[in-house]
Parts: structure tokens; sequence; C-alpha cells
């Protein structure tokens, strides 16, 4: 009964302050746009050169809207020189494409359309495939940044905004003396705890919902695996979020103190999320790892959009952010004993 | 200081009517000694003033009392049990000294919340929130956003809401501040009318004189001490004064 006041007041409040609401929910989408033309470059100004090719598959390279100039000498020089992404040579029957590749996804979308332009050829003539030699000038052929990047950050932005959201409403329960107020009403602590949980965990489901799907949906974000297993752990991530910032919020006296965590707690734990390879670490600093909530909700995330993995594969990592929530969730119980005994 | 303990017997049950027992209270933040061995005792009916400059401890005094806030020595009954208590809780109308209020919410969304944290009936809730509206004089501002309310009405909206669960004890702190003289008046008649009418014990901090007055037992506190208390005017034939204000001065001298 007095959660469910609790909660119908904490929702109340969000609906009216409409610029929360916004950052909650579309700030996650423009960086994540933002972040995604980035990383994704378009492909279509790609411009490679062509020396010795078969016409027909010219031709074809054409219709995908790739730019052909034709060169004469056919090695890694003239791609500098002439300022091209790539270059397509014909050497006794294999075809050999090297590669600018300064940005990967420009290198890999050349690469695509060339290998579908193989493809067509073939079916149009038979035979043999001919043989694709790829080579790099810089980098190598498995770098397809925002692929590997994106449910990492869509982890981070649900971890993100919910903390700092719910960590400053509660903060300001304290600071506006509603906090203390409602102490003196016959309340238990674990009430407000729970309420807290669940208003804000309701905006958090919201939020957590709309980034998926945009994500999945308008950014087209590789998704091998569910997209229910995707909302799950983000949905998980999102109550260690929330239990997070209420718990830290006590520990802050104003709103800018609690911006003050946010490199201290939230940025740290980007290093850790997979963004860099974490087994290449020292050993303490992979330690250091294992106790950050974001390395298991990354952990679970790549492996459901970018493997595939099931639920069964990513348990453990789910086992670990429960265990995260729970033990947040009762420090904050604890934590409000300074503002009474019982 | 030590005050007889008077017991009232009804149908053979005993009835405590004291409500608040302050029993020995000491409290610091840090090296700084807010409260010192404060010792007393509230019966029901009364209207008990504290009074004393900011900063003298009124504050932390009525925390302790509510049980927001814990004494480092002694303690602190209400109804003869042990502070913090939730089920006591229940039988207490706080208001703090800064409006602790929803800005967002409008002037009934607060009310009507903080009711619904005791439990009460949906018809009996509107009549209480009509009831303390009303009292305050705030029936036609409910739908107003308090973030729209001037500190005048955020002051009579938490002593609406301190008011709204009909509360045995009422603690007031510096509930007057910032009050029209005319609407002061009316709320102090209305305490009167509380206390007289419904039996409701009240403790009030104020450094206002004219309020002490009104009081019907008044403690002075001055450096975090309990420096003299009773009724005005006892307190007044004790030391030969006219005014409150002189017995405050006076008393304050022999303290120091």
């Amino acid at each position: 009964m007095r959660v469910q006041a609790l909660i119908k007041r904490i929702i109340k409040q969000m609906l009216r302050d409409k610029r929360t609401l916004a950052l909650l929910f579309f700030a996650p989408l423009i960086v994540l746009t933002l972040m995604y033309f980035f990383f994704n470059g378009n492909g279509n100004e790609a411009e490679i050169g062509i020396a010795d090719v078969d016409k027909r598959l010219v031709a074809l390279l054409e219709e995908r809207d790739i730019h052909i100039e034709y060169v004469e000498a056919a090695d890694s020089q003239t791609v500098i020189e002439a300022e091209l992404d790539g270059l397509l040579t014909d050497e006794n029957g294999a075809l050999k494409l090297i590669l600018l590749n300064d940005d990967p996804s420009v290198a890999r979308s050349i690469l695509v359309q060339v290998n579908q332009a193989l493809l067509m050829q073939n079916a149009a003539v038979g035979g043999d495939a001919p043989t694709l030699e790829t080579d790099y000038i810089y980098g190598s052929g498995d770098t397809e940044f925002f692929d590997v990047l994106s449910p990492v950050l869509i982890g981070f932005f649900v971890f993100f905004f919910v903390f700092l959201i719910s960590g400053i409403g509660l903060l300001k329960e304290r600071t506006s003396g509603t906090l203390e107020r409602l102490m003196a009403t016959p309340i238990r602590r674990w009430e407000l705890v729970a309420a807290y949980l669940a208003g804000f965990g309701l905006f958090a489901v919201i939020q957590t919902v709309i980034v998926v799907s945009f994500s999945v949906v308008v950014l087209d974000v590789v998704l091998v695996g569910s997209i229910w297993h995707v909302i799950l752990t983000n949905l998980l991530l999102a109550l260690v979020a929330l239990s997070l910032g209420t718990l830290l919020s006590s520990f802050a006296s104003s709103e800018f103190q609690m911006v003050q965590f946010i490199p201290i707690i939230v940025i740290p734990q980007i290093f850790f999320a997979g963004i860099f390879p974490v087994e290449g670490m020292a050993e303490w600093l992979q330690g250091i790892g294992r106790i950050m909530p974001i390395y298991y909700a990354a952990d679970a995330l790549k492996g459901v959009m970018y493997k595939g993995l099931g639920l069964a594969d990513i348990s453990r990592d789910l086992l670990a952010l429960c265990i995260f929530a729970l033990v947040f969730i009762v420090l904050n119980v604890f934590a409000l004993k300074k503002h009474r005994k019982l | 200081m030590e005050v007889h303990k008077p017991f009232i017997f009804r149908n053979g049950v005993l009835l405590v009517s004291i409500e608040i027992d302050v029993k020995g209270v000491s409290k610091s933040y840090g090296k700084t000694k807010v409260l010192r061995d404060i010792h007393l005792q509230i019966q029901r009916g009364q209207i008990y003033g504290l009074i004393g400059p900011s900063g003298s401890g009124k504050t932390t005094l009525v925390k302790l009392i509510v049980g927001i806030d814990s004494a480092d020595e002694g303690d602190v009954e209400v109804f003869g049990i042990k502070m913090p208590n939730l089920d006591l809780l229940q039988d207490i109308g706080y208001m703090a000294q800064s409006d602790a209020l929803y800005l967002e919410l409008t002037g009934y969304e607060n009310l009507a919340f903080f009711a619904s944290l005791y439990p009460m009936k949906k018809t009996e809730m509107k009549k209480r929130i009509a009831y303390a509206a009303e009292l305050v004089k705030l029936t036609g501002e409910l739908k107003k956003k308090v973030s729209a309310y001037s500190g005048g009405m955020k002051r009579r909206l938490s002593l609406a809401i301190a008011l709204v669960h009909d509360p045995k004890i009422l603690i007031l702190d510096e509930p007057t501040v910032g009050i029209d003289p005319e609407l002061r008046l009316s709320i102090w008649n209305e305490l009167m009318h509380l206390k007289n009418e419904h039996q409701k014990t009240i403790l009030i901090t104020t450094h206002v004189m004219d309020e002490a007055e009104k009081c019907d037992i008044v403690a002075m506190v001055r450096n975090g001490a309990l420096i003299k208390n009773g009724s005005p005017d006892d307190l007044k034939a004790a030391y030969g004064a006219n005014q409150l204000e002189e017995v405050f001065l006076q008393a304050g001298r022999e303290q120091s």
C-alpha cells in the first residue's frame, strides 16, 4: 500500500519532468546514431582502381555504385598515390584485391561488393569461381568496429542514464528534506527502496526496450541471437545501475557531487567492457574487471548479439548481474539507517 | 526540575498521561555538543513550547523525539515506548523546519501522497485532506503545483500535511515562520482548538516570544541545554518580570 503510493508519486514526478524523460529515452538514441555514422562511413563513396580485370566484372561493380578508376601498375603504392580505397587486379586468373583499409567500414563494404559482383558474374558465366585474394595496406580484415562496439554501447548507455537519473532522483529526495520527512512516517526502509526500484525501474524498462529496438531496427546492428535475451540482459544491468545509483546518492550531498561519480564509477567500466581486449591486460587489471557490472553485461550482450549464444551460455553473466543488484539493494536499505535507525 | 509522574486511571486501566518523556538526552555532531543532558516531560493535551535562539539545539531535540536522529546518551519515550518506533510514528504529525514538499506535484497530490502512507480509507482520506487544507486556508490553491506556491503557502501546506492523518501528537518545528500575522493568529486559534476539543498534545518550537506566551509550558533552550521550564505565568512570577523575554535574558545570564 505504502509502496504503491510511493511508486505512484515517483511516476507522477518523472512524467512532469519532461526534460529528464527526454534525456532518458532519446539521448541514448542520439549518441548511438552518431556513433553509428562515425564508425560506419558511407561505402558508396568508395573508389577502386582496376587493372586487367574482366570487363563484365567491372560493369557489375559499376552498377553497385563503386567509382572505377583504370590504372596501369597494380601495387600498394598505386593505391596510396592515386588516393584510392582499393585496387583490383587479375594475376593469371587469380583476382587480387588490395584494400587501403584506413576506414575498416569502407574496406569491408568494397570487399562485400566485389564478392557479390564475383558471385553474380559466376552465376551468369558458370564454371569455377575465380579465387579472390585480399591484401590490406593498413590493419587486417576482421575490423567492423560498430558491430563489435554496439552491444557494449547499448549496455553502457542503459547503465549510464539509469544510474544518473535514479541517483539524482533519490538525491533530490534527500536534499529537499522529503526523505527525512518520509522517515517521520511509519514507512519502512525496505519499502522506500522497493518503491524506488519499481518506480524508476518502470522507466528503465521503457528505456531499455526503446534503445534495443532502435539499435536493431533502425541502426541495423548485427543481432544473431534473440532480442529477448538482449532485453533481459539490459534489464538486469538497468537494475544494477538503479540500485548502485541510489546507493551512491547517499554519499553525495548535491547533484554536482552525483555527477562527480561518473568519472570514478561509470567511465572506468567502459575499459573493461570488451572494447579493449581484456585478456591482454595485466592480471590485477583483469581482477578489477571482475568487479565491474558492465564487464558481465557486455560479455553477455556480445555473446547474444554477435556470436548468437543462447540463455544457457550467458547464464553465468546474468547470475553475476543478479548478485550485484542484490548486494546493492541490501546496502541501500542499510544506507537509509543514516536517516532513521529503524 | 524532576517532575512527579501523574497517573490517570480510567475503568481500571492505567493511562499514562505523560506522552513524551525525554530522559537525559545528549547529542554531539563531531566535536560540537548540540544537546546536553536534556530532561523534559510533556503531558497529554499540553501545548509545549521550545523557545531559544537559532542554533540552540531545538531542531535537533525535535528530531530526536520524532526518531529521525538518534541520541548519543539518554532515551526518548513516547507513550512509554522507546523511540524510534514505527507504530508510534502513526500517532505523530511532524512538520519539519524546512518545507519538505514535492515541488512538481500539486498541493492536493502532496497531501494525498503523505496521507496514503498511513492506514486510512479513501473516503476518510478525502475528508481529512479537505479538513487539513481548510485549516490552513489552502482549499482554493490545492490544484496548483507547489513550485508556484509562495513561502507562506508552502509553510501552511507543510502544516496541513502534519495534520492530515489525525495524529495524537503534533510536533511542529517553527510552524509560523514566514506566515502573515493574521494567518498566524488563525493557526494558533486552530492549535488551541485541537488541544481543547481533541486533547492533542502539541510540541512547538519558536523564537517568537508572543507565541511562547500562548503555550502551557515553555522550555527555554540555550547552547543545547534546557535552562528553565514552566508555565509562562510561573516563570514571570519567579523572576518578577512582566514579559517572558526578560525571563529568558535573566535565565541566560544565570547560566553563563
